[in-house]
């Protein structure tokens, strides 16, 4: 039998209980991260990524129902028990939030924080180890060490995310999770923040799961790349294949929204996705992408499509996909 | 990676040495500003018992004094005939030294009457005070941390009962059931007094005595005061609980007790300081009805009997020494916000 795989995601559901009925986030996803491979997963919001991320450590609210695997290096993490969750928390996989801003706490100086990740999982750590520890992270993100000693309001936004991402490596993770982790910063501070993390993720050989939605960022950085679109896996492949040449309409929408250097047309005709995703809680039947779809017909509306595996190992969950298309779509597309 | 270029490291040691010198600022700033509230209570203190109204010669006389010689001879006695201005100077002046003036009922300086008085307040207002932010903290991160739970209900439901209740109905009402006894039941605390009037207070048996003495007025002030820490303790917390540093802390693993004590708690204890040093003033309000109820010789009491009287120095110093314990419970309160959140003091 071979290694198990990192992170081996299969058939996760995950239904929030709300006061207007049931909300079901994530339907049915299947992912796998290698170690030292990064994978990106993109998608609009509320699209279900930010719940995916949340239940790999188990972090969902209290009102979620998960069904399903999440496999860390092949242990169940969503029946494991409490202690043995603890210790995979942070010293197995760390996340870096989407809102750095808010992530750490204020009251507590960014040393003090870092060192309590570093004592949680090893026991009997002398001062001295775990100064020059956080010294080193902190310098690995390219901030002074003297800044152990400042409190979370005394840093920039982009600091704020720097010192996150060293938090996160203190435990040497095999795993780092990434959601959103530019969303707040402006257009410099994100390429800096994103360098860091990718730099130290390649160094050190681990394995991350990039949340974005920012599809051209993840193309840049990722190897492989899943696009979900209301809570469902609809495209997953080579991270250049899936940017470039999207199979899935949606994966094409997503690749459209950002102009490509050099394409005037691009560059003229901002390419917006009309409509908006769909409410889980009021899903018809069918393909759920269909109502925003410029390729739709009467094909996807019985049942909503499976992820069907191409050439090259990608896959898409779209009928439509090898279906010649009709001049009017063509000029459509043209234009999105 | 550009990061070496990033201007926000140049200036940084420098940063660092600035936020030192802000706490030790933060602090005299705190200071300054109760020294500030301080001479502004001096000022009000004086001139409000100047335009009480009424003669306070015909009042204390209860109208034998009646000639006007006999009027003239208590103002000048109490130094009333001089103009205001001066009256005011000569009050800032004793002050200073010390001196209150001279109880009218007592004829001994207010300054050793107060001081005599001082300790039973302390000790009451002391006790309960942090009697109820201990168990009123307490019941309100557990009913927080686990909302909507059977410990929650109860504390919460208990909490708004008393928190409308009277703290002189609560008192009486426990002098009926625990003092006095009912039905057959007899009764086990002492109805009032601060000692019984045959010990020496200061043997190891007067003071077994006195902490008996203090139960029924000290829990009476407790229960009064419990549910206002609760409750804000409560709705603070229950305000942290949906933030991101508190699923960072879980992500890290955490137990749950700690992201609780070490995170959520540090921050919800904030808006409840605030509130504790505020109280501080209404707990000494209702120290004036417990100390009544329980008959305990504090300044509550000096302060009532003082008002029937009338004694206006007594009175008067009576405020000085209330609002100067607020002034001190809200510095106080300062310097622990400052410690507690590292924000505010920059």
């Amino acid at each position: 039998m071979t290694d198990p795989s990192l992170l081996e995601i299969r058939d996760l559901h995950v239904t929030y209980a709300t006061g207007e009925g049931a909300l079901p986030a994530v339907r049915g996803v299947d992912l796998t991260v290698d170690r030292g491979q990064i994978v990106g997963v993109a998608g609009e919001s509320g699209c279900g990524k930010s719940t995916l991320a949340s239940t790999i450590l188990r972090l969902q609210p209290v009102n979620a129902t998960v069904t399903g695997e999440v496999r860390f290096n092949g242990r169940d993490i969503l029946t494991m028990k409490w202690g043995e969750l603890r210790a995979v928390r942070w010293a197995g996989a760390s996340i870096v939030f989407q809102g750095a801003l808010h992530s750490l706490n204020p009251v507590h100086r960014i040393g003090a924080q870092i060192a309590e990740a570093l004592h949680v999982h090893s026991s009997g750590l002398g001062e001295t180890t775990v100064t020059g520890r956080i010294d080193e992270l902190l310098g690995q993100v390219g901030l002074d060490p003297e800044r152990a000693r400042a409190y979370p309001h005394q840093l920039s936004g982009g600091q704020k995310q720097r010192v996150m991402i060293a938090m996160a490596l203190a435990c040497d993770p095999e795993l780092v999770v990434a959601d959103e982790p530019t969303t707040a910063l402006d257009v410099m501070v994100q390429a800096q923040v994103l360098s860091v993390l990718s730099d130290l993720v390649r160094d050190r050989g681990v394995g991350m799961l990039m949340i974005s939605h920012d599809l051209s960022v993840l193309a840049d950085l990722c190897d492989r790349i899943t696009v979900m679109y209301a809570g469902r896996v609809v495209e997953e492949g080579p991270a250049a294949k899936v940017f470039a040449d999207p199979l899935h309409p949606y994966a094409g929408a997503l690749s459209a929204a950002f102009p490509r250097v050099g394409d005037p047309a691009a560059r003229f005709a901002p390419a917006g996705l009309p409509g908006d995703p769909p409410d889980p809680r009021h899903l018809a039947g069918g393909c759920s992408f269909a109502p925003r779809c410029p390729r739709a017909a009467d094909v996807c509306l019985p049942a909503e499509p499976e992820l069907v595996t191409y050439a090259e190992g990608r896959a898409a969950a779209c009928v439509r996909i090898g279906e010649p298309r009709s001049p009017a779509e063509r000029s459509r597309d043209h234009h999105a | 990676m550009s990061l070496v270029a990033d201007p926000g490291l140049v200036s940084e040691s420098e940063d660092v040495q600035t936020r030192t010198r802000g706490y030790a600022s933060y602090l005299g700033l705190k200071v300054l500003g109760a020294i500030g509230s301080l001479m502004f209570m001096l000022v009000v203190n004086f001139f409000l018992f100047r335009v009480l109204p009424g003669d306070p010669a015909r009042t204390l006389g209860r109208g034998r004094l009646t000639t006007d010689a006999q009027k003239a001879a208590f103002n000048k006695a109490y130094g009333l005939n001089q103009p205001l201005p001066e009256q005011f100077w000569t009050f800032l002046k004793n002050t200073a030294h010390g001196d209150l003036g001279i109880s009218i009922q007592y004829r001994v300086p207010v300054s050793h009457l107060i001081w005599e008085r001082l300790w039973p307040t302390v000790l009451l207002v002391g006790t309960s005070t942090i009697l109820a932010t201990v168990i009123g903290v307490y019941l309100g991160i557990r009913g927080a941390w686990k909302r909507g739970g059977r410990f929650d209900k109860i504390s919460t439901s208990l909490s708004l009962t008393l928190y409308s209740m009277p703290e002189w109905w609560l008192g009486l009402m426990l002098i009926a059931g625990l003092g006095v006894g009912f039905w057959f039941v007899p009764g086990i605390f002492p109805t009032g007094g601060l000692h019984s009037p045959d010990v020496n207070p200061s043997s190891l048996h007067g003071i077994l005595d006195t902490t008996w003495h203090l139960v029924l007025p000290v829990t009476t002030l407790t229960l009064a005061y419990l549910a206002d820490y609760s409750l804000i303790m409560r709705s603070s917390l229950l305000d942290e609980l949906g933030e991101d540093y508190l699923l960072t802390a879980r992500a890290k693993g955490l137990r749950d007790v700690q992201v609780r004590n070490r995170h959520a708690v540090r921050n919800a204890m904030l808006p409840t300081t605030t509130i504790i040093a505020l109280n501080i003033g209404f707990v000494v309000s209702g120290a004036i009805t417990v100390e009544t109820v329980f008959s305990i010789p504090g300044l509550g009491l000096l302060s009532i009997d003082a008002l029937q009287a009338p004694d206006f120095w007594v009175l008067q110093g009576f405020f000085l020494v209330a609002s100067a314990g607020v002034i001190l419970a809200n510095l106080v309160a300062n310097l622990i916000y400052g410690w507690l959140d590292p924000r505010v003091r920059t």
